[in-house]
Parts: C-alpha cells; structure tokens; sequence
C-alpha cells in the first residue's frame, strides 16, 4: 500500500506542473487586461503600458512563466495584481470558511442520506421508499438559492433564531461559529443528501440481488443485519465515490451559496480572481483545486481497499 | 513580484506603528460601529492610480483634500485655504492649523506639493492644468505657490475635484511613488485610519475614527466644511448577493446600504424600521460611445442616426424602471449641473426611426455591420446595449451583438482595430454626474482623435474649446463655452446620452445624519439614543 501511495503522490507532481502551465497560457489568451482595471474607465494607453511595466506583465510570456515558476518552487505564489496582498495570505483568508462549509455539509449528508438510502432499499416500492425518492427529487430540482432565501426568510426574519449572513472563525468562540454555518449547510446538503441516497438506495438494492446475499438470508440472518452488515459494506465503493467528488465539488463549486450567506469562502475567491483578471490569484488557486482533487481521489482509492478487501494495489 | 510582497511586510509594520494604540481604544466592545454595504468590494487601495468609485470612497475615508466643493458647486477651503495675486497667475496656499498625519507627524507644504505631482501625473483634468502651470513651490513648512503662465480656473477645480482621482493629500514619501505603481502605505490625514491588519480584498474594509483630525467649523456641505465623526469605527461590507444586503439590513446585521438595487426598493421602502433616500442628488449618466475609426461610424450622419434611432425613455425603463429615478436628458455635462445645456433634445431624447431612415439614407450606409459590445454581468449596463440594438435594427442597421464580461469590454474598449478584426463599433457606460459636469472631468469631451478615451472622435474644435473654458474668467463665460461645446458633440455625434438615474441608499432608522454629497461621506453620522 504504501509504495502505491507514494507512487500516487509523486504522480500528481507532473499532474499539476501540466495544470499550471496550461493554466497560466490559457489566462494569457483570454481576453482582458488587469492594468485596465487597475488604471479604470478613462486611462490612456501610455498610462496602460506604464502599469504594465510596473505589474511585469510587459515581459515576454515565457519569461513571465518562468519568473513565476521560479517563485513557486521557492514557495511563492506572488501578489495579487490588484491589491498586492500575498496569494498565499489571501488562500489563507477564505479556506477556513470552504472548510467549513465543506466538513458541515459533508458530516450532514453522511448522518441523513446513508441512512435514508438503506432505508429505501429495505423498503423497496414501499412508502417510505417512496417519500425517499420523492424528497431526493425535490432535493435535486429545487435551486441553493431558493432553499437559501427560504430558510433565511423563517429562520432569520421571522422566527430571529440565526444570522442572515457571515462567517466567524471558530477562534471567536463555537457558538457563533456554528450559529452561521446552520443555514449555508443545511441549504447546500439538500442536493448533496438527494444525490448520496440515491446511490446509496441503488448499490444496496444492487448487492441485495448477489448469491451471498441470498445464503445469508438461508443462515437465518436478520433483515436489518444483511443490510447493515452484507449489503452496505458491499455497496460502499459507488457511494464512497460519490462522496468524494462530492468533497472535491464543495471545495471548489460553492460561489451561489457562499454569495447568499455571504462566506468569504474560495469560491467567490475565483469568481471574483476571474472577473478582475488577477493572474496570480487564479493561478494559485488552480493549483491548490488541482492539488485538492489529487488528494482526494487518492483517499477514496484508499478507501476502497477498506471497504472492499479483494481490491488491492 | 518580490517587491510588492516586500511591501506588505513594510504595510503591517506601518499599520502597527500608526493604528496600534487607536486600535486598543476604538474596538473595544462599547465602541460605536457602522456597519455598511458598499456598491462593491474594495481591492486596489490607490486612490490615485485607479478611477474606480469605490477607491475613491476609500479615499475620502482617510486622505483629506485641499480645497472641497459645496452644495452650491462652491470651491471652498478644506485643508487649505489660499490668496490669488491681482494678476490672477499666482496662488498661495496655506495649510489651517492642528493638520496630521496618521502617524503622527504634521502635514508640510512639502507633503501637498508632492501630492499634488503626483496627482498630476495621471489625472484627466490635470494634465491641461499643468499646461498652465510654471512652478509650484513650497514657500514654508504651511504654505506653497502656485505660479500660472495664464490665469485659470481650473487650478481651484482640479484642487477640489470631487469623485475619482481627487488629489487626496499624503506625506511626501509616499506621494514620491510613481502613478504608474500602487503606493504601499496607507497614512493618511483624513477623519479616519485605515485599519490595514483586518483589511481583506474584496471582503471587509474596516475605518476607526482618527482621534487627532481637527474638522472644521463650518457645518459640512459636500466635500466641504467640517468632517466631524460620531463613530469609533466604520466597517465595510462586501455582499456580492444583493438580496442578502437587503436581508441583513432588515434583521439588524448591517447599519447602511450604499445602493440598493431598483427591483428590490419594495421590500425596504414601507418598513418603518429603514429609511430610503437619494444621498447623490446628481446621480448617473448614461451614454453610448461610437468608434470613429471604422465604417460605418467614421460618418457623421451616420452617428448621428444611431443617436437620433435610441429613444431615451426605452433605456430608463429598461435599465431602471421607476419614474422616480430617472429621467431623459440631452445635457452631456448633465442636466441639474451648472454646464448643462439641452441642445438637441428634440431628436437626442425620444427615438425618431424616420429621422435615422433618412440620415442613413443621405449617408450611403451599405448595411457594414455595426458590432455591439454588450456586457452581460453587470447590472448598470447590460440593458442599454440591447435597447440601442434593438432601435438601431428598426432604424435600418445590420446589427452584431458581441457578449461578454464587463472586464473583457473594459479591455476591449482601447481595442482600435476593425471590427471584422476584433474591434468593436458601440459600447455603453455610465459615470457619475459630479464629475461630468465640466469639459474636463466628462471623459467623452476628450475629442483628441487616437489620443483621446475610447471611440477616438477628432474634433479640434472641442480640443480648443476646452482650453478655452480652462481660461475663462468667469462661470457664465464658462457656461457660454459649455453651450457651445454641447452643440458642435450632439452634431459631430461625439457621444449618444442615454439618460440619467439617481441610485437610492438605505439605513436603519436608528442612525442619522447621513449627508447628501455626490460622494458617499461617514462623517456626521451618529447613532439615535
């Protein structure tokens, strides 16, 4: 296991150099120009090349990936362009709040929508299957930020129990933490919830229909032993799967909920690194996404030899 | 790269040393917060070298100003006051007492003459100015001379510009920073410190008052009169969901909504508990540029009948929708400003399709395409391209909408290449009216041909024109010359006006005191007992 661990990290060093590169070009050919933004609506363009110079983006391209590489490698990840704040200090800044709302909302979906799946599936074509299956589509169908404005609506405005909006480190007391991650979970697990039950309800129907399932229930098993014990530990490797995308998603996808509760999270870093056309920012933000994504497929393949011993590496 | 994150380091160190001890006071539990939403997030945090509002918003915050304006569009003493020679070409001004920076050091001739360099450097109106100007010296530690080759009275109008670029005051070591790079200390000697150590881009900017700046007598009035701050603290808030500003307003979270979308008024305007007001009371413009370089815009009476083509009222109702905030005007320097003049009304305002007909017709027009940016990401202006599309189709044009993001089309604009190459023929903006209202500080009225902003129009009768106000002796000649200006832009179809809006804001009715002034102000704000 280990060798293959290690193989798997070194793999992902050529990954993210491959990531960085076509990143770095692929931003270089987009349109747009942060000394434009920087200089505003009215700036001519000999003020525009000055700005330029001064930001280093009047070097070559090669020369300016190469500087910035170097830096990398020394452990910088530059400035930002627009307010000369370190991207590392910036990263640093708005983890905590992705972290935060990732951990909530993956800790809810495991609690609700794992034992939601079983239960269907115990109860094939039964009601409770169906109040399942009818709750993941309302799950799926209704959009974040109506479950957003929805639970803002009774929880905040009407009944006061919650904030609106925000985010305070754990550092300023749990209390208040918590107080502000209720809603942006709760609202952000629905579709999560609709999604792992699911999967979860199809694998273990899936599995319920293998041989070994059958000479259990021969032994005199117990309904509630086979699901537990057979069927979902057989199951586990597509919904172990689905979570993990689901981390990866949380970490990296969550701009419409971040913006209706108003966490200074990295989602709204990209969108707002994108729209400024600050290269730095974007640059190094792909790179811990790219990082992210490397570490948690590597996870889930280690999970899968937990859950499934014949799986080996 | 490395210097800048050398400067970082150096910023929290000058945060340390300037904002420490105000800090121990000013955050403790009882002290006094306003708590606001601004129209965006701060990011760069040069006033100078950027135009962007909300940068200017930050630097009426801490820096302070030399002259301000009044209500009254009155130049007025700020920081200085001053004394002109009979001959009208030598200004002395003198700084008034009790003036320092955050840091706590007192404000020299030495500082402001540096300043003011440097604002000269990259501004708008003063670049003419320095045309004028052949010296500024410091004379002593308060007072320095202005010495003009040509009497102007835009010496005392760059000096107490209002919105972006005002020449904001900062010591001497830190006004030594080129333009062209962003200075990397915040000391100001404004009514508030920047509290450097919480600022985060894009999220959180956070003021405590400044216990040493001594304001004025003088009741405030805009830009002018005293800055007398009744809070510790004042922290801005980013909300990117405009909807969640208008929530948090209403449970209490935040104290001020600095503008509070059109669709959403209903749900603020009957609570009895949040009061909404128009604070700028000149508001917006809105306009269209044409690219004079290319076919089919390099024709007169073609610009003229896309101007004649876009009704007014189809733009207000698009883009604002309640009769109350808006209204038609043909005025480029704005109607409500002193400069505003509405030649042209008759057919700039209301859309009149067979007037364009018949000018497109008297041109030749051969169906060129007319490539139109249209931005889809920020309210303010995805709805005029779509209006002036739509008008300019039913007028004959063979129109090319070209979406993108509001920053693509920033960069785009400066794009002089064809439009079959990339280029663009019509793009829409707007701009606040507080600085629209002269020759110099309304960015279309740069008529300089490839020189000028976006559009390139070459008209050198304008160009002579501008100097010509710069030297005006006195504001009726000024206005005389911005009536004429007005007519010679409508005819040669300098710029197409669109209308003008004004932008509520919204606050608990808990606070009071919040003044009317073109720019957002946070002083004489206290919070109701």
């Amino acid at each position: 296991m280990l060798p293959y661990v290690l193989k798997r990290v070194l793999s992902a060093v050529p990954v993210m150099i491959i990531v960085a590169v076509v990143i770095f070009a692929l931003l270089r050919l987009t349109p747009g120009d942060p000394a434009a933004i920087l200089a505003g609506n009215d700036a001519t363009g000999e003020q525009l090349a000055q700005i330029r110079e001064s930001l280093g983006l009047d070097e070559p391209i090669l020369v300016q990936l190469a500087t910035w590489c170097k830096n990398i490698i020394s452990g910088d990840l530059g400035v930002s362009l627009l307010s000369g704040v370190p991207v590392t200090k910036m990263i640093a800044d708005r983890v905590g709040p992705t972290l935060a709302l990732a951990v909530g909302t993956i800790s809810v979906t495991i609690l609700v929508a794992i034992p939601m799946g079983i239960v269907a599936a115990g109860r094939l074509g039964g009601y409770l299957d169906r109040i399942v299956m009818a709750l993941s589509v309302l799950g799926f169908s209704v959009p974040i930020f109506v479950t957003g404005y929805v639970l803002i609506y009774f929880f905040s405005l009407k009944l006061g129990w919650l904030p609106v909006q925000g985010y305070r480190p754990p550092s300023e007391g749990l209390f208040p933490f918590l107080q502000r991650l209720v809603l942006p979970v709760l609202a952000l697990s629905g579709v999560y919830i609709a999604l792992v039950a699911r999967i979860t309800r199809s694998s273990i129907i899936e599995v319920l229909g293998e041989d070994y399932i059958r000479t259990a229930r021969a032994k005199g098993a117990t309904g509630r032993r086979i699901l537990l014990r057979h069927a979902l530990r057989n199951a586990a490797v597509p919904i172990v799967t689905i979570i993990g995308i689901g981390i990866a998603s949380l970490i990296t996808g969550v701009v419409v909920t971040e913006s209706v509760f108003n966490l200074p999270g990295l989602g709204r870093l990209v969108v707002e690194a994108v729209l400024a056309r600050d290269y730095p920012v974007i640059q190094g933000l792909i790179l811990l996404f790219s990082f992210t994504y490397i570490l948690i497929n590597l996870v889930v393949d280690i999970l899968y030899t937990v859950f499934d011993p014949r799986i080996r590496y | 790269m490395n210097k800048q994150t050398t400067r970082i380091g150096k910023n929290r160190l000058v945060a340390a040393a300037t904002g420490a001890a105000i800090a121990l006071g000013a955050t403790s539990a009882s002290a006094e917060t306003l708590r606001v939403v601004m129209q965006s997030g701060l990011r760069i945090t040069d006033p100078i070298m950027t135009t962007a509002f909300i940068t200017r918003d930050h630097g009426y915050m801490i820096y302070d100003t030399l002259l301000g304006v009044d209500s009254d569009f009155n130049v007025r003493p700020q920081m200085a006051d001053w004394e002109v020679s009979e001959d009208e070409k030598t200004y002395t001004f003198t700084l008034r007492d009790g003036l320092a920076w955050h840091d706590g050091a007192p404000v020299t001739a030495e500082d402001c003459v540096a300043s003011i360099k440097r604002w000269a450097d990259i501004d708008s109106t003063a670049k003419p100015l320095m045309t004028m100007v052949d010296n500024i010296e410091v004379v002593d530690d308060k007072s320095f001379k202005v010495q003009l080759n040509t009497p102007t009275t835009l010496l005392l109008a760059g000096l107490s510009k209002m919105s972006s670029r005002a020449p904001f005051m900062m010591p001497k070591r830190i006004a030594e920073t080129p333009a062209s790079e962003s200075i990397d200390e915040y000391v100001g000697s404004g009514p508030f410190v920047f509290v450097e150590e919480e600022f985060q881009p894009g999220i959180k900017v956070a003021y405590e008052k400044f216990e040493e700046y001594v304001p004025r007598d003088e009741p405030p009035s805009w830009t002018a009169g005293g800055k007398d701050v009744k809070v510790d603290r004042v922290e801005w808030l980013t909300m990117p969901d405009q909807m969640t500003a208008i929530n948090a307003l209403q449970s209490g979270e935040v104290d001020f909504i600095q503008q509070v979308p059109f669709d959403l008024l209903p749900l603020v305007e009957n609570a009895s508990d949040i009061d909404v007001n128009i604070l700028d009371p000149l508001g917006a413009w809105t306009y269209f540029r044409m690219n004079w370089l290319h076919s089919p815009f390099d024709n007169k009476l073609v610009r003229q009948a896309a101007i004649a083509a876009v009704d007014q009222e189809d733009v207000m109702q698009a883009l604002v929708g309640n009769p109350e905030y808006y209204r038609t005007c043909a005025a480029i320097m704005g109607c409500g400003n002193v400069n505003g003049d509405e030649y042209g009304k008759e057919w700039v305002v209301e859309g009149q399709i067979e007037k364009a007909k018949s000018l497109l017709e008297e041109a030749g027009y051969d169906d060129t395409p007319v490539v139109i940016m249209a931005p889809t990401d920020l309210a303010m202006v995805v709805p005029q391209p779509i209006v002036i599309g739509d008008a300019l189709r039913k007028a004959g044009f063979n129109v090319q909408m070209k979406m993108m993001d509001w920053q693509t089309l920033a960069a785009q604009q400066g794009n002089q290449d064809a439009p079959s190459e990339g280029g663009w023929n019509i793009f829409s903006t707007y701009s606040i009216l507080a600085t629209s209202g002269d020759p110099f500080g309304n960015t279309p009225l740069s008529t300089d041909g490839r020189e000028s902003w976006a559009g390139w129009p070459d008209v050198p009768e304008i160009s002579e024109l501008r100097l010509d106000y710069a030297k005006a002796a006195s504001v009726e000649e000024q206005k005389e010359i911005a009536k004429r200006i007005q007519k010679i832009a409508i005819d040669e179809g300098v710029v197409g006006p669109l209308g003008q809006f004004r932008i509520p804001a919204a606050w608990s009715s808990e606070w009071s005191g919040f003044l009317e002034s073109p720019i957002t102000l946070f002083w004489n704000i206290s919070k109701e007992d």
